[in-house]
């Protein structure tokens, strides 16, 4: 029976049916879905602000579905917090207050309270804004009092609701950067809705696609990309063609930065350092490819006095200007390292990371054109 | 006719006459408290002299409603104005009564009105029985106050609160329905006990809705306390009736221009008191 006809004949609507997923720990995993499809209310089902009809929701072994009053209230204190699409900041309270908010109900005294509080706001980013009323802050400012408020309890659990979704655009970028940056030092489990492909391939580790209440498929963003599961699917993840006519010129970044074959280690290390990456590609005067340094191998050799030639690694997969996109997707996401493409003469033309290359799926068919005319040029 | 006459008029009298017969110690009981609240309130207000009540009240203003100096000022001239009429001592009597009755109306109508906003059943049933009670013309709530409580300033103060409560009920129910349902959620996410989120959430971003159902509990209240001198309630109302009476013009005047400003000044104190956002 379908959902029209279960409301036809009960004038009930199926919010979900036949929902079943592992959240797992530390993970993002990302709801994903047009409007209507379920995806909000799924969210809301985890920590009962709707109270499923059937089924269970285990965290740490405890049915949430089943749980009384005073059990479900401990779950929401300590161990799942929640961000909202709106901000939902509480209008007659100052910023700390807001933040302050959760510990507050749990009845932690005020300095312990202030304490944690202006530690979120520190993360966060919103340093000395804690007098500051929430309706002097802007939206991008709002929503990271909201991200602080949720902080603040210290839960295992981040719930976010299309957290970023009434930003505008540039800010949203910024939020989504900080968010994956404070999630690597975090390691939070977070549930995040989202119907902005481009976002859920940014930022979760896995991805469930909802339609109409059920979940069409589960997996990593590569999977879904490259395997989608039914029709449904393969239409909302559309850029998937896009992996057939883009290559790897299209989306690899400016070889920046390497080092060459005759300068000192430490040289390369510096680099890497001031760049923040973990490994740098080596070329010889030309720009011809020779190999890739660790930064981990680096800083053991420099103690022993070693050269470059002396610790790079000289096979590792490299790919041609002309390698479609989708065979690029499997062997980036086995890599260790950022993958080289290098042209005929295996000289160094462009690096592509992981998000390069999602970031170009993403794009929209305006932005994907004018990057194959920029190549073509 | 359609219907035999269904004698509801005598019903309701019969009611009236049953009550006050069965119930009489009770009312009597209630009598003697509303007579000490406003007696104690009007001589409270009485204490000081007029010149040193002025400077007082004008200070407090100035400092409940936001520091505005014209209102201060405005309250400072209007008072003074009241003296010069020879009407103090009445206008007090008044004052009196007013916040009284609206002291009364509101320690009913706000738990009422939240009560309303959390139960579904409590809020069909006073609905209608506030539709009754605002429109009903106020003259009627006269007739059976005089029944239980005799002539005086406690039946005054009884028809008082009966017809200036219904704002208050409304709004408090109203701001509370109001609060935005993410603000909820957010309460209820954080796990926040119901009085928790009542007192946190709810009644805080209420509270400008619920300020303005004060605001128009106490101007209904002063509206009323000139009709509730026809039933004995002493002050600035009994003066506007004499001058009905007398075809006074100078002496009704001056009394309705005494309520005025004492209107003015808790209808301006009032509206400021809301915290700002």
């Amino acid at each position: 029976m379908s959902k029209q006809e279960i409301f036809e004949k009960t004038n009930q609507t199926v919010g979900l049916y036949n929902v079943n997923f592992d959240v797992y720990d530390g993970e993002t995993f990302v709801l994903m879905g047009l409007s209507g499809s379920g995806k909000s209310t799924l969210l809301r089902c985890l920590n009962r602000l709707i109270s499923p009809t059937d089924g269970h929701i285990l965290i740490d072994g405890d049915d949430i579905a089943a749980m009384n009053t005073e059990e479900l209230r401990n779950v929401r204190r300590k161990k799942m917090t929640m961000v909202f699409q709106s901000f939902a900041l509480l209008p007659h309270r100052t910023v700390i207050d807001n933040v302050a908010f959760g510990l507050e109900i749990q009845g932690v005294s005020k300095d312990e309270r202030y304490a944690s509080a202006e530690d979120a706001i520190n993360k966060v980013g919103l340093k000395g804004h804690g007098e500051s009323t929430t309706s002097s802050l802007s939206g991008g400012m709002q929503q990271r009092v909201g991200l602080a408020r949720a902080l603040a309890t210290d839960p295992d659990v981040l719930l976010m609701d299309e957290a970023f979704s009434a930003l505008d655009p540039l800010i949203r970028t910024e939020m989504q950067d900080e968010l994956l940056a404070l999630q690597d030092k975090m390691k939070k489990t977070i549930v995040f809705v989202s119907h902005d492909l481009d976002e859920a391939l940014k930022l979760g580790d896995r991805i469930a696609i909802m339609k109409d209440g059920y979940i069409a498929q589960i997996g990593t963003p590569e999977e879904i990309l490259t395997n989608p599961a039914d029709d449904y699917v393969s239409e909302f993840v559309a850029g998937v063609d896009r992996a057939k006519i883009l290559t790897a010129d299209n989306v690899m970044k400016r070889p920046e930065p390497v080092v060459s074959i005759n300068s000192e280690l430490t040289v390369a290390v510096q680099l890497m350092k001031r760049h923040g990456i973990s490994s740098i590609f080596v070329v010889n005067p030309d720009k011809v490819l020779q190999g890739i340094v660790l930064i981990d191998h680096a800083v053991a050799a420099m103690k022993q006095k070693k050269k470059i030639v002396d610790i790079m690694i000289k096979d590792f997969p490299k790919l041609q200007l002309d390698t479609p996109v989708k065979d690029i997707i499997p062997i980036v996401a086995e890599s260790q390292y950022p993958l080289p493409v290098v042209d005929d003469a295996n000289k160094l033309r462009g690096i592509i990371v992981r998000g390069s290359v999602l970031g170009a799926l993403a794009m929209t068919d305006e932005e994907a054109e004018e990057k194959i005319e920029e190549v073509a040029q | 006719m359609v219907l035999p006459n269904l004698q509801i008029g005598e019903s309701v009298e019969s009611v009236v006459y049953w009550i006050d017969d069965y119930f009489g110690f009770l009312l009597d009981f209630f009598s003697n408290f509303v007579d000490i609240l406003i007696s104690g309130l009007r001589d409270a207000l009485l204490f000081l002299p007029p010149l040193a009540f002025t400077v007082i009240a004008a200070l407090l203003v100035y400092f409940l409603a936001k520091r505005k100096a014209a209102l201060a000022i405005g309250t400072a001239v209007g008072f003074l104005v009241i003296d010069s009429m020879g009407l103090w001592g009445l206008s007090m009597e008044t004052l009196a009564l007013v916040l009284s009755s609206a002291l009364i109306a509101l320690a009913i109508g706000i738990p009422l009105g939240i009560l309303a906003a959390k139960n579904e059943v409590v809020y069909h049933i006073t609905k209608p029985v506030l539709d009754f009670m605002q429109t009903m013309p106020s003259f009627v709530y006269l007739i059976p106050a005089v029944i239980f409580f005799g002539l005086g300033n406690v039946p005054g103060l009884v028809a008082t609160v009966v017809f200036a409560m219904p704002p208050t009920i409304r709004l408090t129910n109203l701001g509370i329905r109001q609060v935005p349902v993410e603000l909820v959620e957010v309460s209820d996410a954080f796990g926040t006990t119901p009085m928790q989120k009542l007192m946190k959430v709810e009644l805080p971003v209420a509270i400008p809705t619920i300020m303005a159902g004060v605001n128009q509990c106490i101007m209904l209240s002063l509206s009323m306390v000139v009709i509730a001198a026809m039933i004995g309630a002493r002050g600035l109302g009994y003066q506007v009736l004499v001058g009905i009476q007398r075809v006074d013009i100078g002496q009704g005047f001056e009394a309705g221009l005494a309520i005025v400003i004492i209107a003015i000044v808790l209808d301006r104190l009032t509206q400021n008191l809301t915290p700002k956002k």
